[in-house]
Protein backbone atom coordinates (compact mmCIF):
# COMPACT_ATOMS: atom_id res chain seq x y z
CA UNK A 1 0.00 0.00 0.00
CA UNK A 2 1.25 3.50 -0.78
CA UNK A 3 -0.08 6.69 0.84
CA UNK A 4 0.79 10.35 0.47
CA UNK A 5 2.23 12.34 3.38
CA UNK A 6 3.60 15.80 4.10
CA UNK A 7 7.38 16.28 3.86
CA UNK A 8 8.95 17.78 6.99
CA UNK A 9 12.58 16.58 6.90
CA UNK A 10 13.82 15.42 3.52
CA UNK A 11 15.44 12.08 2.70
CA UNK A 12 14.63 8.43 1.95
CA UNK A 13 14.82 5.29 4.08
CA UNK A 14 13.46 1.78 4.16
CA UNK A 15 13.41 -0.66 7.05
CA UNK A 16 11.46 -2.45 9.76
CA UNK A 17 8.76 -0.44 11.52
CA UNK A 18 8.29 0.18 15.23
CA UNK A 19 4.75 1.46 15.77
CA UNK A 20 3.40 3.21 18.88
CA UNK A 21 -0.04 4.64 19.55
CA UNK A 22 1.33 7.04 22.14
CA UNK A 23 3.19 10.33 22.04
CA UNK A 24 6.98 10.22 22.50
CA UNK A 25 9.44 12.76 23.93
CA UNK A 26 13.04 12.15 22.96
CA UNK A 27 14.03 13.75 26.25
CA UNK A 28 13.19 11.14 28.84
CA UNK A 29 11.17 8.51 26.97
CA UNK A 30 14.16 7.10 25.07
CA UNK A 31 17.60 5.99 26.27
CA UNK A 32 19.78 7.77 23.69
CA UNK A 33 22.80 5.52 24.31
CA UNK A 34 20.94 2.39 23.19
CA UNK A 35 17.83 3.58 21.33
CA UNK A 36 15.58 1.65 23.71
CA UNK A 37 12.18 3.06 24.75
CA UNK A 38 12.31 3.45 28.53
CA UNK A 39 9.07 5.36 29.21
CA UNK A 40 6.99 3.21 31.56
CA UNK A 41 3.66 4.47 30.19
CA UNK A 42 4.58 3.67 26.57
CA UNK A 43 3.03 0.81 24.57
CA UNK A 44 6.46 -0.05 23.12
CA UNK A 45 8.50 0.01 26.35
CA UNK A 46 11.66 -2.05 25.94
CA UNK A 47 11.61 -2.00 22.11
CA UNK A 48 14.65 -0.61 20.32
CA UNK A 49 14.13 2.12 17.71
CA UNK A 50 17.74 2.23 16.45
CA UNK A 51 17.77 1.72 12.69
CA UNK A 52 13.98 1.36 12.56
CA UNK A 53 11.22 3.35 10.90
CA UNK A 54 9.54 4.89 13.94
CA UNK A 55 5.81 5.48 13.51
CA UNK A 56 3.87 7.31 16.25
CA UNK A 57 1.24 10.05 16.59
CA UNK A 58 3.55 12.95 17.50
CA UNK A 59 5.83 14.47 20.08
CA UNK A 60 5.50 15.83 23.53
CA UNK A 61 7.77 17.85 25.75
CA UNK A 62 11.02 19.73 25.69
CA UNK A 63 12.91 21.42 22.88
CA UNK A 64 16.15 19.93 24.24
CA UNK A 65 14.72 16.77 22.64
CA UNK A 66 15.93 18.13 19.27
CA UNK A 67 19.56 17.73 20.31
CA UNK A 68 18.84 14.26 21.70
CA UNK A 69 17.80 13.11 18.21
CA UNK A 70 20.99 14.61 16.81
CA UNK A 71 23.06 12.79 19.43
CA UNK A 72 21.30 9.49 18.64
CA UNK A 73 22.03 9.92 14.93
CA UNK A 74 25.71 10.57 15.73
CA UNK A 75 26.15 7.44 17.81
CA UNK A 76 23.96 5.25 15.61
CA UNK A 77 20.94 4.77 17.86
CA UNK A 78 18.48 6.98 15.95
CA UNK A 79 15.55 5.72 13.89
CA UNK A 80 16.28 5.75 10.12
CA UNK A 81 12.99 7.53 9.44
CA UNK A 82 10.06 8.96 11.36
CA UNK A 83 6.38 8.99 10.46
CA UNK A 84 4.05 11.10 12.62
CA UNK A 85 0.31 11.58 12.33
CA UNK A 86 0.91 15.23 13.23
CA UNK A 87 4.41 16.26 14.17
CA UNK A 88 5.43 19.06 16.57
CA UNK A 89 8.38 21.48 16.68
CA UNK A 90 10.90 19.61 18.84
CA UNK A 91 10.70 16.45 16.72
CA UNK A 92 10.55 18.31 13.40
CA UNK A 93 13.58 20.46 14.23
CA UNK A 94 15.43 17.46 15.69
CA UNK A 95 14.83 15.40 12.56
CA UNK A 96 16.03 18.21 10.28
CA UNK A 97 19.15 18.85 12.37
CA UNK A 98 19.91 15.12 12.57
CA UNK A 99 19.08 14.55 8.87
CA UNK A 100 16.46 11.91 9.62
CA UNK A 101 13.68 11.73 6.99
CA UNK A 102 10.34 12.75 8.54
CA UNK A 103 6.86 12.87 7.05
CA UNK A 104 3.56 13.55 8.78
CA UNK A 105 -0.17 13.89 8.02
CA UNK A 106 -0.40 10.60 6.08
CA UNK A 107 -3.64 10.20 4.11
CA UNK A 108 -4.72 7.37 6.40
CA UNK A 109 -4.03 6.67 10.07
CA UNK A 110 -0.91 4.55 9.52
CA UNK A 111 -0.59 3.82 13.25
CA UNK A 112 -3.66 1.59 12.80
CA UNK A 113 -2.53 0.01 9.53
CA UNK A 114 1.18 -0.70 9.91
CA UNK A 115 2.41 -3.30 12.41
CA UNK A 116 5.72 -3.37 14.27
CA UNK A 117 8.17 -5.49 12.25
CA UNK A 118 6.68 -4.76 8.80
CA UNK A 119 9.03 -3.35 6.15
CA UNK A 120 8.16 0.29 5.37
CA UNK A 121 9.59 2.67 2.77
CA UNK A 122 9.56 6.39 3.61
CA UNK A 123 10.17 8.82 0.75
CA UNK A 124 10.50 12.20 2.41
CA UNK A 125 11.61 13.81 -0.84
CA UNK A 126 8.37 13.17 -2.72
CA UNK A 127 6.10 12.66 0.26
CA UNK A 128 4.87 9.07 0.46
CA UNK A 129 4.99 5.93 2.62
CA UNK A 130 4.84 2.38 1.20
CA UNK A 131 4.44 -1.01 2.87
CA UNK A 132 3.62 -4.67 1.94
CA UNK B 1 3.65 27.93 2.98
CA UNK B 2 4.35 30.36 0.15
CA UNK B 3 8.06 30.95 -0.58
CA UNK B 4 9.50 33.71 -2.75
CA UNK B 5 12.02 32.75 -5.45
CA UNK B 6 14.82 33.98 -3.24
CA UNK B 7 13.56 31.85 -0.34
CA UNK B 8 13.27 28.80 -2.64
CA UNK B 9 16.91 29.31 -3.59
CA UNK B 10 17.94 29.36 0.05
CA UNK B 11 16.11 26.08 0.60
CA UNK B 12 18.21 24.55 -2.21
CA UNK B 13 21.42 26.35 -1.15
CA UNK B 14 24.76 24.51 -1.47
CA UNK B 15 25.59 25.78 2.00
CA UNK B 16 24.01 23.27 4.39
CA UNK B 17 23.81 25.92 7.14
CA UNK B 18 21.48 28.00 4.94
CA UNK B 19 19.45 25.11 3.51
CA UNK B 20 19.01 23.51 6.95
CA UNK B 21 18.00 26.84 8.49
CA UNK B 22 15.44 27.32 5.73
CA UNK B 23 14.23 23.74 6.05
CA UNK B 24 13.63 24.33 9.79
CA UNK B 25 11.65 27.54 9.16
CA UNK B 26 9.56 25.92 6.40
CA UNK B 27 8.80 22.90 8.61
CA UNK B 28 7.70 25.13 11.47
CA UNK B 29 5.70 27.31 9.10
CA UNK B 30 3.90 24.23 7.75
CA UNK B 31 3.26 22.81 11.23
CA UNK B 32 1.72 26.07 12.46
CA UNK B 33 -0.09 26.91 9.24
CA UNK B 34 1.93 30.04 8.41
CA UNK B 35 1.21 31.47 4.97
CA UNK B 36 4.63 33.09 4.48
CA UNK B 37 7.92 34.15 6.05
CA UNK B 38 8.30 37.64 7.49
CA UNK B 39 11.42 39.73 8.16
CA UNK B 40 12.66 39.99 11.74
CA UNK B 41 14.44 42.81 13.56
CA UNK B 42 16.46 40.63 15.91
CA UNK B 43 17.04 37.09 17.13
CA UNK B 44 17.88 35.88 20.63
CA UNK B 45 19.32 32.38 20.90
CA UNK B 46 19.12 30.11 23.95
CA UNK B 47 20.95 26.80 24.46
CA UNK B 48 24.40 28.35 24.94
CA UNK B 49 25.54 26.60 28.12
CA UNK B 50 27.71 23.54 27.53
CA UNK B 51 25.94 22.11 30.57
CA UNK B 52 22.65 22.12 28.64
CA UNK B 53 23.55 21.31 25.02
CA UNK B 54 26.56 19.00 25.51
CA UNK B 55 28.93 17.80 22.80
CA UNK B 56 26.07 17.25 20.33
CA UNK B 57 24.93 20.86 20.47
CA UNK B 58 28.51 22.08 20.33
CA UNK B 59 29.30 20.01 17.22
CA UNK B 60 26.15 21.07 15.41
CA UNK B 61 26.74 24.79 16.04
CA UNK B 62 30.43 24.54 15.12
CA UNK B 63 29.49 23.02 11.76
CA UNK B 64 27.38 26.02 10.74
CA UNK B 65 29.24 28.07 8.17
CA UNK B 66 27.05 31.15 7.81
CA UNK B 67 26.52 34.69 9.03
CA UNK B 68 23.46 35.95 10.84
CA UNK B 69 21.43 38.53 8.91
CA UNK B 70 20.02 40.46 11.89
CA UNK B 71 21.14 41.59 15.33
CA UNK B 72 21.58 38.34 17.23
CA UNK B 73 22.10 38.11 20.98
CA UNK B 74 22.79 34.97 23.00
CA UNK B 75 21.72 33.51 26.34
CA UNK B 76 23.96 32.88 29.39
CA UNK B 77 26.78 30.35 29.21
CA UNK B 78 27.69 27.79 31.86
CA UNK B 79 30.35 29.99 33.45
CA UNK B 80 31.66 33.51 34.02
CA UNK B 81 34.22 34.05 31.24
CA UNK B 82 36.67 35.62 33.69
CA UNK B 83 35.83 34.12 37.07
CA UNK B 84 35.37 30.53 35.87
CA UNK B 85 38.09 29.22 38.16
CA UNK B 86 36.45 30.84 41.14
CA UNK B 87 33.30 28.97 40.08
CA UNK B 88 35.33 25.74 40.18
CA UNK B 89 34.71 25.05 36.52
CA UNK B 90 37.13 22.44 35.18
CA UNK B 91 39.44 22.95 32.18
CA UNK B 92 37.48 20.65 29.90
CA UNK B 93 34.18 22.42 30.55
CA UNK B 94 35.92 25.76 30.06
CA UNK B 95 37.39 24.82 26.69
CA UNK B 96 34.11 23.32 25.41
CA UNK B 97 32.18 26.42 26.52
CA UNK B 98 34.70 28.68 24.78
CA UNK B 99 34.30 26.64 21.59
CA UNK B 100 30.54 27.22 21.70
CA UNK B 101 31.07 30.95 22.20
CA UNK B 102 33.64 31.12 19.40
CA UNK B 103 31.21 29.35 17.07
CA UNK B 104 28.63 32.05 17.81
CA UNK B 105 31.25 34.76 17.20
CA UNK B 106 31.98 33.27 13.78
CA UNK B 107 28.24 33.29 13.06
CA UNK B 108 28.25 37.03 13.79
CA UNK B 109 26.23 36.91 17.01
CA UNK B 110 26.92 39.40 19.76
CA UNK B 111 28.34 37.62 22.81
CA UNK B 112 25.86 39.14 25.25
CA UNK B 113 25.51 35.97 27.37
CA UNK B 114 22.37 37.21 29.06
CA UNK B 115 18.73 36.22 29.44
CA UNK B 116 17.80 39.93 29.59
CA UNK B 117 18.96 41.11 26.13
CA UNK B 118 16.19 43.74 26.24
CA UNK B 119 18.13 45.70 28.88
CA UNK B 120 20.89 46.22 26.32
CA UNK B 121 18.97 46.42 23.05
CA UNK B 122 15.34 47.20 23.75
CA UNK B 123 12.97 46.16 20.94
CA UNK B 124 10.35 48.70 19.91
CA UNK B 125 6.59 48.30 20.09
CA UNK B 126 5.49 46.22 17.08
CA UNK B 127 8.95 44.91 16.15
CA UNK B 128 8.89 41.33 14.84
CA UNK B 129 11.48 39.12 16.56
CA UNK B 130 12.56 35.52 16.68
CA UNK B 131 13.52 34.96 20.29
CA UNK B 132 14.11 31.93 22.41
CA UNK B 133 14.54 32.03 26.23
CA UNK B 134 11.04 31.89 27.66
CA UNK B 135 11.51 34.75 30.16
CA UNK B 136 12.80 37.14 27.49
CA UNK B 137 10.05 36.13 25.04
CA UNK B 138 7.25 36.84 27.50
CA UNK B 139 8.86 40.16 28.50
CA UNK B 140 9.25 41.29 24.88
CA UNK B 141 5.63 40.45 24.03
CA UNK B 142 3.95 41.61 27.21
CA UNK B 143 5.94 44.57 28.53
CA UNK B 144 7.46 45.95 25.31
CA UNK B 145 4.70 45.10 22.83
CA UNK B 146 7.20 43.55 20.42
CA UNK B 147 6.13 40.33 18.70
CA UNK B 148 7.76 36.94 18.94
CA UNK B 149 6.62 33.35 19.07
CA UNK B 150 8.10 31.00 21.61
CA UNK B 151 11.10 29.80 19.61
CA UNK B 152 13.62 27.13 20.53
CA UNK B 153 17.36 27.90 20.48
CA UNK B 154 17.66 26.11 17.15
CA UNK B 155 14.70 27.79 15.44
CA UNK B 156 15.81 31.26 16.62
CA UNK B 157 19.27 30.58 15.20
CA UNK B 158 17.73 29.41 11.93
CA UNK B 159 15.70 32.63 11.77
CA UNK B 160 18.86 34.68 12.49
CA UNK B 161 20.67 33.02 9.56
CA UNK B 162 17.74 33.60 7.16
CA UNK B 163 16.64 36.95 8.65
CA UNK B 164 13.01 35.80 8.64
CA UNK B 165 10.53 33.76 10.64
CA UNK B 166 7.23 32.04 9.76
CA UNK B 167 4.28 34.41 10.14
CA UNK B 168 1.85 32.85 12.62
CA UNK B 169 0.80 32.80 16.26
CA UNK B 170 1.76 35.81 18.37
CA UNK B 171 3.06 37.73 15.34
CA UNK B 172 -0.61 38.27 14.43
CA UNK B 173 -2.52 40.88 16.52
CA UNK B 174 -5.68 38.80 16.71
CA UNK B 175 -3.85 36.07 18.63
CA UNK B 176 -2.47 38.38 21.33
CA UNK B 177 -5.71 39.50 22.98
CA UNK B 178 -6.54 38.67 26.59
CA UNK B 179 -9.04 35.87 27.15
CA UNK B 180 -9.24 35.63 30.94
CA UNK B 181 -9.05 38.14 33.79
CA UNK B 182 -6.82 37.14 36.69
CA UNK B 183 -7.19 38.98 39.98
CA UNK B 184 -4.63 38.98 42.76
CA UNK B 185 -5.08 41.41 45.62
CA UNK B 186 -2.36 40.29 48.00
CA UNK B 187 1.00 41.79 48.86
CA UNK B 188 3.39 42.31 45.95
CA UNK B 189 7.02 41.21 46.17
CA UNK B 190 9.22 38.81 44.15
CA UNK B 191 8.07 35.82 46.20
CA UNK B 192 4.36 36.51 45.79
CA UNK B 193 4.66 37.46 42.11
CA UNK B 194 6.66 34.27 41.52
CA UNK B 195 3.99 32.16 43.21
CA UNK B 196 1.18 33.90 41.31
CA UNK B 197 3.04 33.23 38.04
CA UNK B 198 3.87 29.61 38.84
CA UNK B 199 0.36 28.79 40.01
CA UNK B 200 -1.39 30.47 37.11
CA UNK B 201 0.97 28.70 34.67
CA UNK B 202 -0.06 25.38 36.16
CA UNK B 203 -3.82 25.88 36.08
CA UNK B 204 -4.33 28.00 32.97
CA UNK B 205 -5.88 26.24 30.00
CA UNK B 206 -3.64 26.11 26.93
CA UNK B 207 -3.90 29.12 24.60
CA UNK B 208 -5.64 31.29 27.21
CA UNK B 209 -4.04 34.71 27.61
CA UNK B 210 -4.30 36.32 31.06
CA UNK B 211 -5.01 39.93 31.86
CA UNK B 212 -3.95 40.70 35.43
CA UNK B 213 -5.57 43.08 37.86
CA UNK B 214 -3.21 44.09 40.66
CA UNK B 215 -3.58 46.56 43.54
CA UNK B 216 -0.86 48.78 42.15
CA UNK B 217 1.27 49.19 39.04
CA UNK B 218 4.23 46.83 38.79
CA UNK B 219 7.81 47.94 38.23
CA UNK B 220 9.47 46.62 35.06
CA UNK B 221 11.63 44.26 37.11
CA UNK B 222 8.54 42.93 38.86
CA UNK B 223 6.95 42.19 35.47
CA UNK B 224 10.17 40.38 34.53
CA UNK B 225 9.85 38.08 37.57
CA UNK B 226 6.13 37.49 37.02
CA UNK B 227 6.64 36.60 33.35
CA UNK B 228 9.66 34.36 33.98
CA UNK B 229 7.64 32.41 36.57
CA UNK B 230 4.57 32.11 34.34
CA UNK B 231 6.69 30.82 31.46
CA UNK B 232 8.37 28.16 33.58
CA UNK B 233 5.18 26.25 34.39
CA UNK B 234 3.40 26.85 31.08
CA UNK B 235 4.15 27.56 27.44
CA UNK B 236 2.58 30.98 27.79
CA UNK B 237 4.43 33.72 25.89
CA UNK B 238 2.31 36.80 26.62
CA UNK B 239 0.31 38.37 29.47
CA UNK B 240 -1.34 41.73 30.02
CA UNK B 241 -1.77 43.95 33.08
CA UNK B 242 -4.77 46.25 33.21
CA UNK B 243 -3.87 49.96 32.97
CA UNK B 244 -0.22 49.12 32.51
CA UNK B 245 1.02 46.96 29.62
CA UNK B 246 0.69 48.26 26.02
CA UNK B 247 -1.90 45.78 24.72
CA UNK B 248 -4.07 45.48 27.85
CA UNK B 249 -7.50 46.12 26.35
CA UNK B 250 -10.76 44.39 27.25
CA UNK B 251 -12.99 44.29 24.18
CA UNK B 252 -15.63 41.84 25.41
CA UNK B 253 -16.74 40.35 28.74
CA UNK B 254 -14.19 37.83 29.93
CA UNK B 255 -14.16 34.94 32.37
CA UNK B 256 -12.57 35.90 35.70
CA UNK B 257 -10.49 33.97 38.24
CA UNK B 258 -8.81 34.91 41.51
CA UNK B 259 -5.37 33.63 42.44
CA UNK B 260 -4.54 32.96 46.05
CA UNK B 261 -1.15 31.90 47.29
CA UNK B 262 0.38 30.65 50.49
CA UNK B 263 0.98 33.54 52.85
CA UNK B 264 3.89 32.26 54.89
CA UNK B 265 7.44 31.65 53.76
CA UNK B 266 8.80 28.19 54.47
CA UNK B 267 11.73 27.77 56.88
CA UNK B 268 15.02 27.46 55.07
CA UNK B 269 18.67 27.07 56.05
CA UNK B 270 20.51 27.62 52.76
CA UNK B 271 24.22 27.25 52.06
CA UNK B 272 23.83 29.55 49.06
CA UNK B 273 21.63 32.55 48.31
CA UNK B 274 21.39 33.18 44.57
CA UNK B 275 19.78 36.30 43.10
CA UNK B 276 19.48 37.23 39.44
CA UNK B 277 17.14 34.85 37.62
CA UNK B 278 16.54 36.47 35.17
CA UNK B 279 19.74 38.57 35.25
CA UNK B 280 19.64 41.56 37.60
CA UNK B 281 19.02 45.03 36.19
CA UNK B 282 20.83 48.16 37.31
CA UNK B 283 17.87 49.11 39.52
CA UNK B 284 17.81 45.73 41.18
CA UNK B 285 21.55 45.85 41.89
CA UNK B 286 21.10 49.28 43.47
CA UNK B 287 18.15 48.06 45.53
CA UNK B 288 20.09 45.08 46.85
CA UNK B 289 23.04 47.31 47.75
CA UNK B 290 20.81 49.57 49.82
CA UNK B 291 20.43 46.69 52.29
CA UNK B 292 24.03 45.37 52.05
CA UNK B 293 25.33 48.90 52.71
CA UNK B 294 23.58 49.00 56.08
CA UNK B 295 24.47 45.49 57.20
CA UNK B 296 28.07 45.16 55.95
CA UNK B 297 29.92 41.92 55.22
CA UNK B 298 27.67 38.90 54.65
CA UNK B 299 27.93 35.77 56.80
CA UNK B 300 26.50 33.29 54.30
CA UNK B 301 27.50 32.74 50.66
CA UNK B 302 25.49 34.98 48.36
CA UNK B 303 25.95 35.31 44.61
CA UNK B 304 24.40 37.89 42.28
CA UNK B 305 24.02 37.13 38.58
CA UNK B 306 23.86 39.86 35.98
CA UNK B 307 24.96 40.55 32.41
CA UNK B 308 28.45 41.75 31.54
CA UNK B 309 26.81 44.83 30.02
CA UNK B 310 25.02 45.83 33.24
CA UNK B 311 28.08 44.96 35.36
CA UNK B 312 30.34 47.15 33.22
CA UNK B 313 27.92 50.05 33.54
CA UNK B 314 27.97 49.65 37.32
CA UNK B 315 31.62 48.86 37.91
CA UNK B 316 31.95 50.79 41.18
CA UNK B 317 28.83 49.23 42.61
CA UNK B 318 30.12 45.75 41.78
CA UNK B 319 33.37 46.54 43.61
CA UNK B 320 31.39 47.64 46.66
CA UNK B 321 29.48 44.36 46.62
CA UNK B 322 32.72 42.41 46.50
CA UNK B 323 34.11 44.37 49.47
CA UNK B 324 31.12 43.10 51.44
CA UNK B 325 31.84 39.49 50.40
CA UNK B 326 28.91 39.45 47.98
CA UNK B 327 30.00 37.62 44.81
CA UNK B 328 28.89 38.89 41.42
CA UNK B 329 29.09 36.63 38.38
CA UNK B 330 28.32 37.67 34.82
CA UNK B 331 27.77 35.69 31.55
CA UNK B 332 26.08 32.86 33.42
CA UNK B 333 23.37 32.09 35.96
CA UNK B 334 22.57 29.66 38.74
CA UNK B 335 20.26 27.61 36.49
CA UNK B 336 22.54 26.96 33.48
CA UNK B 337 25.92 26.54 35.23
CA UNK B 338 27.12 23.41 37.04
CA UNK B 339 27.82 25.61 40.10
CA UNK B 340 24.51 24.85 41.82
CA UNK B 341 25.33 21.16 42.12
CA UNK B 342 27.97 21.94 44.77
CA UNK B 343 25.33 23.19 47.21
CA UNK B 344 22.83 21.41 49.43
CA UNK B 345 20.11 24.05 49.66
CA UNK B 346 19.79 27.22 47.61
CA UNK B 347 17.58 30.17 48.52
CA UNK B 348 16.23 32.21 45.59
CA UNK B 349 13.74 35.03 45.01
CA UNK B 350 12.67 33.83 41.56
CA UNK B 351 9.92 31.40 40.62
CA UNK B 352 11.90 30.39 37.56
CA UNK B 353 15.00 29.36 39.55
CA UNK B 354 12.70 27.74 42.11
CA UNK B 355 11.19 25.59 39.34
CA UNK B 356 14.31 24.67 37.37
CA UNK B 357 17.01 24.20 40.05
CA UNK B 358 15.48 21.03 41.55
CA UNK B 359 14.70 19.66 38.05
CA UNK B 360 17.91 20.46 36.18
CA UNK B 361 20.50 20.61 38.97
CA UNK B 362 18.84 18.26 41.47
CA UNK B 363 19.27 20.67 44.36
CA UNK B 364 16.87 21.59 47.16
CA UNK B 365 15.56 25.10 46.59
CA UNK B 366 13.60 27.58 48.72
CA UNK B 367 11.76 30.71 47.63
CA UNK B 368 11.60 34.00 49.57
CA UNK B 369 11.21 37.70 48.88
CA UNK B 370 14.39 39.56 47.92
CA UNK B 371 14.59 41.25 51.32
CA UNK B 372 14.22 37.96 53.18
CA UNK B 373 16.89 36.41 50.94
CA UNK B 374 19.37 39.15 51.76
CA UNK B 375 18.53 39.10 55.49
CA UNK B 376 19.28 35.38 55.49
CA UNK B 377 22.84 36.24 54.43
CA UNK B 378 23.35 37.89 57.84
CA UNK B 379 21.96 35.09 60.00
Amino acid sequence: MKVKARVISRGFASGKAVVSRKRISFLGDVDPSTGKIVAKDSDITGLNIAGKVLIFPGGRGSTVGSYVLYKMKKIGTAPIAIVNLETEPSIAVGAIVAEIPLVDKPEINVVEFIKTGEIVEVDANNGWIKWK
Amino acid sequence: MYLTKEEEKMLESDNPAVSKAMEILVALGDIFGAEKLIKIKSAHVSGISYQNIGNEGLEWIEKLNAKVKVKTTINPAGMDLEKWKEMEIDEEFYSKQIRIINAFKRLGAEITLTCTPYLQYTPKHGDILSWSESSAIIYANSVLGAKTNRESGISALAAAIIGKTPYYGLLIDENRKPSIIVEYDGEINYRTLSLVGLKLGEILERNKIPLFKFQRKLKKDEMKILGASLASTSDLAIFHILDQTPEARIEKPLEKITIEIEKDETECDPDLIALGCPHLSENELKGIFEIIKKEGKVKREIILFTSRYVAKKNKKLIEKFEKNKVKVFTDTCIVVSPLAERFGTILVDSGKAFTYLPKLRKVRTCLASTICCIRKAYE
